[in-house]
């Protein structure tokens, strides 16, 4: 059983409206210095058995066809905190 | 024709895009997002609504539904499909058509009768009307801002793929006022705006959507 952890972000030229929507609360709760927020999504998989290539390679399928949107989303794919590839 | 609306689950109009078809003429089909089955359907409308809530991205789980196996099967051989807000949102997942939908650039929802221009009056779901019309139908999202590449953009424009454009306002912050889109066959047509709702005088902002629905019947040309 291992933990795989899915990361998506909207792509950098992608206006983030919820992002902008939680930098423009900061000031108001007086943090300072926060140039902006970009606001993305975490998706933790448990996979079964051993995490061989071919059980990562089926994940980073996942997060390819269906967690993330290519249009508009970047995703990158982390094991145990190691980065096991990411996809633009 | 026989034209068929689908239920998702979380499906909101597709009573009302059921009333359109057949104020226009035609015999309407209830289709359901569970079926490998278009139950012999000319045509097929994806309603309004937030199937599956909305969850993980607008579209992204109903295009993995089996009726959409079907609906992009037959609209690569040419069946006319259109898509209406959610709907729209559905065939930008299932790549029938580029780009996406995210969120209004005012993070507010936004419910407004809408002024449009139909710049593209040859696909199977606009022949109806004449180009270039000024058209006013309800615009009712949250995540509405359509969204491509430059190059996608640059090739709608030069292939005349714009179906129709926002007029007045930009409502949603939609990148060069593209209110709908066609693909290059022109069968598949998407938009956020709701024609279905324009249908009759008796609610709505009138009858400019009932054209849609009619164009089913006019020569495509």
């Amino acid at each position: 059983m291992a933990r795989v952890v899915v990361d998506v972000m909207l792509k950098p030229e992608i206006l983030d409206p919820q992002g902008k929507a939680v930098q423009g609360a900061l000031p108001r709760l007086g943090f300072e210095g926060i140039s902006d927020v970009r606001q993305g999504k975490r998706f933790e998989l448990e996979v079964d058995g051993e995490l061989t290539e071919e059980r990562l390679a089926q994940v980073r399928e996942i997060a390819e066809k269906l967690l993330s949107n290519p249009v508009i989303e970047d995703f990158a794919v982390h094991v145990d905190g190691a980065v096991a590839g990411a996809g633009a | 024709m026989k034209v068929g609306v689908v239920t998702f689950p979380g499906s909101l109009d597709d009573v009302d895009g059921r009333r359109a078809v057949v104020l226009a003429g035609h015999e309407a089909v209830a289709l359901w997002h569970g079926d490998h089955d278009l139950r012999g359907v000319d045509a097929v409308i994806l309603p309004g609504g937030f199937s599956y809530g909305d969850y993980l991205r607008c579209g992204a789980i109903s295009r993995f539904s089996p009726v959409m196996t079907e609906v992009v099967a037959a609209a690569e051989r040419g069946m006319p499909v259109l898509g209406i807000c959610n709907g729209f949102q559905i065939l930008c997942e299932s790549h029938l058509l580029p780009g996406a939908l995210i969120r209004n650039n005012h993070q507010k929802f936004v419910c407004r009768d809408q002024r449009l221009r139909v710049e593209n009056n040859g696909t199977a779901w606009t022949s109806s009307y004449d180009g270039g019309a000024e058209i006013t139908v309800v615009l009712k999202n949250g995540e509405g801002s359509y969204v491509a590449d430059e190059a996608t953009l640059d090739l709608l424009e030069a292939e005349g793929r714009v179906v129709v454009r926002y007029l007045d306002v930009n409502p949603n912050g939609s990148l060069r006022d593209i209110a709908g889109i066609t693909n290059e066959r022109g069968n598949v047509v998407g938009l956020m705006p709701h024609p279905e709702h324009a249908v009759e005088d008796l609610c709505g902002p009138g009858t400019d959507g009932l054209g849609f629905f009619t164009s089913l019947l006019a020569p495509v040309g």
